[in-house]
């Protein structure tokens, strides 16, 4: 399987350099966009995902894609779902508008993270760099998402790519996430 | 390192991801105002701190942020069981014999 439907979504900040650019591996920002924390129970679940526009996934760490949209599963009861950049305002009513009374929680946390893409043959190799997850592509396909810790910073991993994967970690911790990534990579070209 | 299974995401991973919360299956009272001090202590404080097989509470704290229970040896620090928070305490002997102890 190739890449996702996650392209129109998860795209290159044009006005950032790259944080990383050589032949094995690239570090880029990704671009801003919409992402809400959505929390409910099974019986909402169909209502929810025809609201936003792409069924909510059930299988542990999978995520699924549709034009602008993804819901990326985080626990059984839990979801985060991007679109883009200002957005979250129709998709928060159509939800809501869709859910009326019964109970869940929709939050908007778009400002909470910010997104890296990492991306290239030794993409896996760098993550585990600080990253205890077998990303091996049997293990780890693509699609595949999951909240972890990347040395000592929370983060989420998801793979939109063979070789590629988006990198959240909380505003505050990604230049520590980046700047860790960056210094492990210069191993790849000091040989 | 342990790798600690989680029954939510069914995936094995480092300890790392994961916080342990003691003795698992302690009740709170159900109903506090007639509930003595001496059995709050024992609620709050009292843990059987068994040295053995121990059934105890964990979270998927940097994963899916489920609480769980597992059973594990405290003295081999394997782990025999995994189950979702609610379900019943397994037979601790019988997982014991299973284990060889
Ligand atoms: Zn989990």
């Amino acid at each position: 399987m190739s890449d996702l439907m996650a392209s129109d979504l998860i795209t290159p900040d044009a006005g950032e350099p790259p944080l990383l650019s050589i032949n094995e591996v690239s570090i880029l920002k990704a671009a801003p966009l919409t992402r809400l924390s959505l929390r409910l129970r099974e019986a909402s679940l169909k209502a929810a995902g025809s609201a936003f526009g792409v069924d909510l996934p059930v299988l542990p760490l999978s995520s699924a894609t549709a034009d602008k949209r993804a819901a990326l599963w985080m626990g059984p009861d839990e979801w985060t779902l991007f679109a883009p950049e200002n957005t979250s305002q129709s998709v928060v009513s159509d939800i809501e508008g869709k859910l009326g009374a019964e109970p869940h929680s929709l939050v908007d946390v778009s400002e909470r993270s910010e997104a890296i893409i990492v991306s290239g043959q030794r993409a896996a190799w760098l993550l585990n760099t600080g990253i205890f997850v077998d990303f091996s592509i049997d293990t780890f396909p693509v699609g595949t998402v999951s909240r972890t810790i990347f040395h000592k910073s929370p983060v989420m991993v998801w793979r939109i790519g063979d070789e590629a994967f988006v990198v959240e970690a909380w505003v505050s911790f990604m230049d520590y996430v980046s700047g860790l990534l960056v210094q492990s990579a210069s191993e790849l070209s000091a040989a | 390192m342990l790798l600690v299974y989680c029954p939510y995401c069914k995936v094995e991973r480092a300890e790392t991801e994961f916080s342990c919360r003691g003795e698992a299956h302690i009740a709170r009272p159900s109903d506090p105002s007639q509930t003595s001090d001496e059995d709050w202590v024992h609620y709050l404080y009292m843990r059987s701190n068994t040295k053995g097989i121990y059934a105890e509470r964990w979270r998927h704290i940097h994963g899916c942020g489920r609480f769980f229970n597992a059973v594990r040896d405290t003295v081999s620090d394997n782990f025999l069981k995994f189950y979702k928070a609610g379900e019943p305490m397994p037979d601790l002997e019988a997982l014991a014999k299973e284990a060889g102890k």
